[in-house]
């Protein structure tokens, strides 16, 4: 039972997330229910990747430097892989400021066309003279 | 007419949790070395601090702790820290980045415990006005006269008018 | 079209979850993130800034470091981009009162 919580049932978990999503964006017709699909494909990344950055019996990356003198030998086997982490929490910051601006377009297009229904907004954008 | 910011209760304990929320946010960036956290986070907080008091009091009300104009302005600040952190140390013939170049007259790993704190604290600063400009900016100019407040209490209809449940006690008014 | 769009969801589902199959354990020590040494002999990067992080910046947090000191260029770039995110708001959402 052990092996199933160490093994590989998060990259199915996360692969479901990211199926999850995509229905989203690709079958719902208001533009705010596809951000929100969008979000939840950038969420299902961010685990995959936070979760393939562990080993057997590792520790948070953080040294411990009360115990002994500070400057000790470490063994790179004895904590996480800190490099996901890195780069994944920089993949959040980008995830919010793309949110932030795809409100802000959203909004300028609920400005012009009025409506935020993907079928009525072709419907107008084919009807305009170009 | 009464306005849309006038609960007291929400009001006030908005404003009593604000300092409490801003006072970790600083202690998440500072302790990025010792612990999980850093720049990203501790902006992230902060800017939930300002975006507390403007959902719950007002935005006319919460220009007395973060203005409109000061977003984007604060946020590029905080993107010149982090540059300026990365350019000084190429006046002293170090690579871009390097914090050992830095004056301060300390050993090189010292120095570099002073570069990741001074960058993040730029970064933290960004984080946060940046975050507050984009609910600003989405929110969009506010309409007509800017009403409510917690200077103003505003009688949404008289005592007599209104009918209470049977064990209706008597308050004063206004 | 919106069966196409299911059976399309279904395969790439599909395709997911065999090549989830074919993937290292996670935590496996000797998967290529997390090896001692990568292919070609150089020493693995993770295992670098593990090792070397409390000596070259006096901190003990691996993350900050890596984060703030070994990767300061992509850090530098995200900034950047948050704040470039503030600009195009502010840039979209303005309107000035001519």
């Amino acid at each position: 039972m052990a092996e199933f919580w160490d093994g590989g049932y998060a990259y199915y978990a996360t692969a479901l997330l990211l199926v999850i999503g995509l229905y989203a964006i690709l079958v719902k017709r208001n533009l705010v229910k596809k951000l929100i699909g969008l979000n939840i494909v950038q969420a299902a990344i961010i685990l995959m990747w936070v979760a393939s950055a562990t080993r057997p019996d590792a520790t948070v990356p953080v040294l411990d430097t009360h115990g002994e003198q500070g400057k000790q030998v470490v063994d790179a086997t004895d904590y996480l892989n800190p490099l996901p982490h890195t780069l994944m929490l920089t993949a959040i910051v980008v995830g919010v400021a793309t949110t932030g601006v795809a409100f802000a377009l959203l909004i300028s297009i609920y400005r012009r066309y009025g409506t935020l229904d993907e079928a009525e907004l072709l419907e107008q954008m084919r009807g305009e003279p170009q | 007419m009464r306005s849309y910011y006038d609960d007291r209760i929400v009001a006030l304990s908005a404003r009593l949790v604000t300092p409490f929320i801003q006072l970790f946010a600083l202690y998440v960036v500072f302790h990025g070395h010792y612990s999980p956290g850093g720049g990203f986070q501790g902006g992230a907080m902060l800017a939930a601090s300002f975006l507390l008091i403007r959902l719950s009091i007002g935005t006319a009300a919460a220009q007395s702790q973060f203005q409109r104009s000061w977003g984007t302005p604060v946020s590029s600040i905080g993107a010149l820290v982090f540059l300026g952190a990365g350019l000084i140390v190429m006046f002293f013939g170090f690579n871009f980045l390097d914090y050992a170049g830095l004056p301060l007259g300390l050993s090189d790993p010292e120095l570099r415990n002073a570069g990741i704190l001074a960058i993040e604290l730029g970064v933290a600063v960004t984080v946060a006005a940046t975050l507050t400009a984009i609910y600003d900016d989405l929110v969009g100019e506010p309409l007509g006269p800017l009403a409510g407040g917690l200077d103003e209490p505003t009688v949404v209809a008289e005592a007599d008018q209104v009918e209470g449940p049977e064990w209706d006690v008597e308050f004063g008014n206004g | 079209m919106r069966h196409l769009t299911l059976i399309v969801l279904i395969a790439f589902a599909g395709l997911l979850f065999y090549g989830i199959g074919h993937v290292p354990d996670r935590g496996a020590l000797d998967s290529p993130p997390n090896a001692a040494e990568s292919a070609v002999g150089s020493p693995n990067a993770a295992a670098y800034y593990v090792e070397n992080a409390y000596l070259d910046a006096e901190t003990p947090n691996m993350v900050t470091v890596t984060l703030a000191d070994y990767r300061s260029f992509d850090t530098l770039g995200e900034t950047v981009v948050v704040f470039t995110a503030g600009m195009a708001c502010a840039l979209v959402l303005r309107r000035s009162r001519r």
